[in-house]
């Protein structure tokens, strides 16, 4: 998983409510088995005036009025977005296409559930704000051409123009986990010898979840 | 102090607790699909290790497959490289699959059950939003993303922090031709689409111990909806019942003991929940969705609202913005909206007493001449084998529906079945979200009989009234 420390970026707006995982990554990009190849579809169908296919390689019709492809939004890492956002389907693919994208952390009021978890699996940070900050990060972005952000995870703190605006938390465990990119694997495997012995005690409590040695299920 | 069913689920399920609270959680049982595993089974063979348990997981293709014309194979490449990637993987790792002509084969959340795969007091998850869906069994279940499928599939354990509890009791007893869908999109017209964000949501009351487990799964499937990753019922009779000789459910001695831990999947008379929510189901009208979120729902003698008479301009935004989407007027009554196409299936509703119930209305009538396409797509190959036994499928045929192989088909549009853009779909699925039934598709969210009732009338009815 890659690292997040701090990040200083162009910070794009998003003006929605409730942004789902379809909206974010549209179903048909979903048939792909493996992991990369998904940021040219980012919000497939406000970027694009053409309908996406996987796989496809004519060129495609940019909708204009969708604030990706404003120019003065061109490079940003960082989405600012409304309460709600990545609500719906767990697909890890939306992660998958904000980051490739180039999206290091979204600033939001709130995130659904599933697509906080899977954001924080992929390096890229969700950054709980108050409501009312949000708002005012809308307006200064509209206003001001360029407007940066900076977050400090180590310090959970957000900085415009060198001047702290807002502080966030993150869980300890989730924080240390981003802050040197490790993965949930590597670090449950430390712990083989205790799932054993849970497992051998749920066996004895628990028989009839598990089938006879040979059988499935 | 007493605890709650999902405090019993959760302790004892944990393997370790950390010092912020994290802990990691023991995982009984994962239904895998093929959408969301082949990341997952590449990153377990990339560590180059087996299953930590092939014999926990139980996996079905349902998101891609056809529902028609099944012996032609999938046409689409992408979607039979997927369905072939899972089939190659379960092979490799030694995991059951029900492959896509095998009468088992059916949407994910309909089979579990189905098979007794699900049981309660266990933890359950899939790479899937729907898995709250088992926790009508008493059952801790939730959706993943595929880091975490993939953790599963090697430790057996996810890295998690509890929810806070929600209880939201539904009490009375609703009409006659209003359920479960009705009472679920209810909830989340009071309690909003984030109003279950970090909670997990057991339904109780009078109306839900009324409610089968057909019933309970449509409420639990839809807690997710509320933004709540798991919904929960408390084990009681029906769902000991309906557990009886499932394959997967133990048999003989261990039934037995089996049935004596399920009595305790219950929350405690003193436990005490961070949130409740107490709802009066007596009066409740059949529910129709008017907008591109499941929150934005009236009853069927109601009207698309007014966003001028919203005052928190974001909700006024997105109101607005719906209303575009959907093509429709403020004030317009939900029963002057016509309908274009019908689908009756997806894990919402597409068990066999949902089939029944909208076969009820159609007996004897005919769909409407403007509606374009009306599909009836069964959960599983077994609900359909049901279905047809009881002579439903002549029934939906005769109306003019058509009558498809099991699958998620027109729910979110990933197989050939989709809506063309500006075709407007009662629907009995989950999401209506833009583009989710096909790119500029408009859906609303109805109980099969609602969508059944709609498909004889071109437009919505309100089926108390009129069936």
């Amino acid at each position: 998983m890659q690292r997040f420390l701090k990040e200083t970026g162009l910070v794009v707006p998003l003006d929605r409510l409730n942004v789902d995982t379809d909206a974010i990554i549209p179903k048909q990009f979903l048939k792909a088995v493996g992991r990369t190849g998904f940021g040219a579809n980012l919000f497939d169908n406000w970027r694009y005036l053409d309908r996406g296919e996987p796989g496809q390689e004519t060129a495609r019709t940019p909708n204009p009025d969708f604030v990706l492809n404003k120019p003065r939004y061109q490079g940003a890492s960082i989405l600012l977005a409304r309460a709600n956002f990545g609500c719906g389907s767990s697909r890890e693919h939306a992660p998958w296409a904000l980051v490739e994208y180039g999206i290091r952390a979204i600033v939001a009021p709130s995130f659904a559930d599933i697509f906080y978890q899977n954001s924080l699996k992929n390096g890229l940070l969700p950054v709980v704000l108050p409501e009312d900050t949000v708002d005012r990060l809308f307006q200064a972005v509209e206003t001001e051409v360029g407007y940066a952000l900076t977050i400090d995870l180590r310090a959970g703190q957000v900085f415009a123009h060198g001047e702290e605006i807002g502080t966030f938390s993150i869980d300890p465990f989730r924080k240390e986990c981003l802050l040197n990119g490790l993965d949930d694997i590597g670090w449950t495997l430390k712990h083989e010898a205790e799932i054993r012995e849970y497992e051998a005690r749920r066996r004895r409590e628990v028989p009839w979840l598990f089938p006879p040695e040979g059988s499935r299920i | 102090m007493g605890k709650t069913l999902y405090g019993k689920l959760w302790d004892s399920h944990v393997v370790r607790e950390l010092a912020d609270g994290t802990c990691l959680v023991y995982i009984d049982r994962q239904l895998v699909h093929e959408v969301t595993s082949p990341q997952a089974f590449a990153g377990v063979r990339a560590r180059h290790r087996p299953l930590w348990r092939p014999d926990a997981n139980l996996a079905v293709a349902d998101h891609n497959v056809p529902t028609k014309d099944r012996a032609l194979g999938i046409s689409d490449p992408t979607s039979r490289l997927q369905v072939e990637t899972l089939d190659r993987n379960c092979h490799d790792f030694g995991v059951s699959l029900f492959s896509m002509n095998d009468i088992r084969q059916g949407i994910v959340h309909v089979v579990g059950p189905e098979q007794g795969a699900t049981l309660p007091g266990m933890t359950i998850v899939c790479g899937d939003s729907h898995t709250s869906t088992h926790g009508a069994f008493g059952a801790l279940a939730y959706g993943v993303g595929t880091s975490e499928v993939e953790q599963v599939m090697a430790t057996q354990c996810l890295l998690q922090k509890p929810s806070r509890t929600m209880r939201v009791r539904l009490e009375g007893t609703a009409p006659a031709g209003v359920g479960a869908k009705d009472m679920a999109l209810a909830v989340i017209g009071r309690i909003g689409t984030a109003g279950g964000t970090g909670y997990a949501i057991e339904f109780a009351g009078s109306a839900v111990r009324a409610l089968s487990m057909e019933g309970r799964m449509t409420l639990c499937n839809m807690a997710i909806e509320a933004g709540a990753r798991a919904g929960l019922v408390g084990v009681d009779e029906t769902t000991i019942s309906y557990l009886a000789g499932r394959p997967f459910a133990p048999s003989g001695a261990l039934w037995d003991q089996a049935v004596l831990a399920w009595r305790t999947c219950v929350t405690d008379p003193d436990a005490t929940f961070d949130r409740e929510w107490v709802i009066d189901v007596s009066d409740l009208a059949p529910q129709v969705t008017f907008g591109t979120s499941p929150e934005m729902v009236a009853p069927i003698d109601g009207q698309v609202p007014d966003p001028a008479r919203e005052t928190d301009p974001a909700r006024r935004e997105a109101l607005t913005a719906a209303l575009a989407y959907m093509g429709l007027r403020p004030g317009t009554a939900m029963v002057d909206v016509p309908i274009d196409v019908v689908f009756i299936g997806s894990c919402t509703n597409a068990r066999i007493e949902d089939l029944r119930a909208a076969a009820g209305v159609i007996a004897g009538r005919k769909i409407a001449p403007g509606v374009r396409r009306a599909l009836v797509v069964p959960g599983s190959g077994l609900v359909k084998r049901a279905a047809e036994a009881e002579g439903l499928d002549r029934i939906f045929k005769e109306a003019g529906f058509e009558w498809r192989d099991p699958g998620c088909s027109m729910c979110l549009a990933m197989n050939a079945d989709r809506l063309e853009s500006g075709e407007r779909c009662a629907s009995t699925s989950n999401r209506n979200f833009e583009g989710r039934q096909g790119a500029g598709g408009r859906t609303h969210l109805v109980s099969p009989q609602m969508a059944a009732a709609a498909a004889i009338a071109g437009r919505f009815v309100d089926v108390r009234q009129h069936f």
